[in-house]
């Protein structure tokens, strides 16, 4: 009974993690249809943001939902206005520009933190349940995760921005005819998208340490989760984690971490094959 | 504003490649009009709206809109400044249900929360949409009714200008009719430029009516004076007429 507990939130904190990994690339490319090759320096930034923050003296809790997300995100905007605003519409270049961007943070924090592991300590302590114990910051990550994701689709469905957002996303000349700045759209949204994948990384600093080549561990994930979740934003990319994580989850408590993570890209590769615009092609036609 | 035309156009010109589309068009609106836009296949009419809103980049020439030079705006500053275009091709949102591309199209308008759903209200109901209707996926519409739905923008976007790129393309007679009163209703409110086939449509709804051929103004007058005009009658409404007769 105990294990099989522990078993259920393996599988729930493998969705959530994959969720919150890629929660701001599913946000870049499903609005704008950029390939974000920084993505997972974005995460990286995030987590060193808050443990530099936080051995500065600020609070941990200030550091991670306040300071993370406000860097990346400036960084964000200074990489959209200096590469990504020139490139849109070119798919290719803008991976390697992203890319580019991407080898130059691991090289600049290299530089200045130097290429060891930071780390904060996880806050919150342990909950036991019989002979296993786990940790209550991961219940906590799995509960902010859920509530990113409602948040971004209540704000994507039900507010004004979400709408123009939308419509930007779908025809952006039909959406200037009515009177909406694409260009700052887009802007915004690659900001968002950057400072939540900021956040991300925040929240996993306590869990993961940070290191300048950390980025690489979530990025394969992210973009496998956000490509076979397809076209629809949120629910997309959400059932797409909900497939895999649990996957990734039993393989690797019933082999080893490596088998599950190599489990996770097959069965990747088999939902593309199927449905090659991604599982949400299933409800929304293929849009 | 008084005392300038809504719209003048300064020997307008957009060339694709070695193709002048709208070659040197001088086009004077009044404020109030319903200006009714003819001429046959590859005239330049759409290429002429477009380079209205900058959705194209005129090649040279100018467009004054109520006086001011919209030189070097992008199409959105365009939109805000009261110029609607509903384009040839139909353009509505097709993932966003009806009350949503509506929605959408009042918010160039400085409205409250509270306000912009009345306006969306009205404007469903100026469009004889039930709330049915406004609950569907735009991509679900019969024909006229997306048409219907682009109007409903139009009118919710309380534009000074409105540009309609055949509104009437593909509906029957009734149909016809009934977009002729929501045009109508438009009007009352906004200067009408439109670009029509239908000569029925033509005769119910325009003061004046502009023809436009290989990208050139080539009269403007009253329907029934282009109707008895030689050269128009060669160039397009004779054509026209031939085909219908072969037909019926
Ligand atoms: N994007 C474009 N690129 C190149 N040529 C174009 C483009 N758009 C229009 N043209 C050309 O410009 C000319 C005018 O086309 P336009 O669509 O403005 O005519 P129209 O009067 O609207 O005709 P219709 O009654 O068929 O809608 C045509 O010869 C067309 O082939
Ligand atoms: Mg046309």
């Amino acid at each position: 009974m105990d294990q099989f507990v522990i078993l259920c939130f393996a599988v729930v904190n493998s969705i959530a993690l994959l969720a919150l990994i890629s929660l701001g690339l599913a946000v870049i490319f499903g609005m704008m249809r950029v390939i974000n090759f920084a993505h997972g320096e974005f995460i990286m930034l995030g987590g060193y943001a808050t443990v530099i923050a936080n051995h500065a003296g600020v609070n941990l809790w200030l550091s991670m939902f306040v300071v993370s997300p406000m860097v990346v995100g400036l960084i964000g905007a200074v990489a959209e206005r200096l590469i990504i605003r020139r490139l849109y519409g070119h798919l290719v270049t803008t991976m390697l520009a992203t890319w580019g961007l991407s080898l130059f943070l691991i090289g600049a924090v290299t530089a200045i933190f130097g290429n060891t592991t930071l780390g904060v300590s996880a806050p919150l302590g342990n909950i036991t349940i019989g002979a296993y114990s786990i940790g209550a910051y991961q219940l906590f990550l799995i509960a902010v995760t859920a509530l990113l994701v409602v948040c971004s689709l209540l704000a994507l469905h039900w507010t004004k921005y979400g709408l123009i957002a939308r419509a930007a996303m779908q025809n952006a000349e039909m959406a200037a005819t009515l009177g909406v700045d694409c260009d700052r759209v887009y802007a915004t949204t690659f900001i968002i998208g950057a400072a939540t994948s900021g956040l991300a990384g925040a929240l996993l600093a306590p869990i993961s340490g940070v290191l300048p080549h950390m980025g690489a561990a979530y990025v394969a994930r992210a973009f496998v989760t956000v490509i076979s979740g397809g076209g629809a934003l949120i629910t997309g990319f959400l059932s797409a984690a909900t497939i895999l994580g649990p996957v990734e989850a039993l393989l690797s408590y019933f082999a080893t971490p490596v088998v599950g993570q190599a489990s996770l890209l097959l069965l990747a590769v088999i939902i593309l094959r199927l449905f090659p615009t991604g599982v949400s092609s299933l409800w929304t036609g293929g849009r | 504003m008084s005392g300038f035309p809504i719209l003048a156009t300064r020997g307008l010109v957009k060339r694709f490649g070695g193709v002048a589309a709208v070659d040197g068009v001088d086009l004077v609106v009044d404020a109030g009009e319903i200006r009714c836009l003819i001429g046959p296949n590859g005239a330049g009419k759409s290429t002429l709206f477009k380079c209205l809103t900058h959705q194209h980049q005129p090649t040279s020439g100018h467009v004054l809109f109520e006086g001011r030079d919209l030189q070097g705006l992008p199409t959105h500053l365009i939109a805000r400044r009261g110029i609607a275009i509903k384009n040839q091709i139909p353009s509505i949102y097709a993932n966003l249900d009806v009350r949503e591309n509506i929605r959408l199209a009042t918010l160039r308008r400085k409205l409250t929360k509270r306000e912009l759903d009345r306006a969306v209200d009205l404007v469903l109901a100026e469009i004889g949409f039930d709330n049915l209707l406004a609950e569907r996926p735009a991509a679900t519409l019969s024909h006229a009714h997306r048409q219907w739905c682009e109007l409903g923008m139009l009118l919710a976007s309380d534009p000074r200008l409105a540009l309609l790129d055949e509104p009437t393309a593909g509906m029957t007679r009734e149909e016809m009719l009934r977009t002729v009163d929501i045009i109508k209703r438009l009007n009352a409110t906004a200067t009408v430029i439109v670009v029509e086939h239908d000569l029925e449509f033509i005769a119910r709804l325009a003061q004046k009516v502009t023809v436009l051929h290989r990208g050139k103004v080539l009269v403007e007058d009253s329907m029934e004076r282009i109707e008895a005009n030689e050269t128009v009658r060669d160039i397009y409404l004779g054509r026209k007429k031939d085909a219908a007769y072969a037909e019926g």
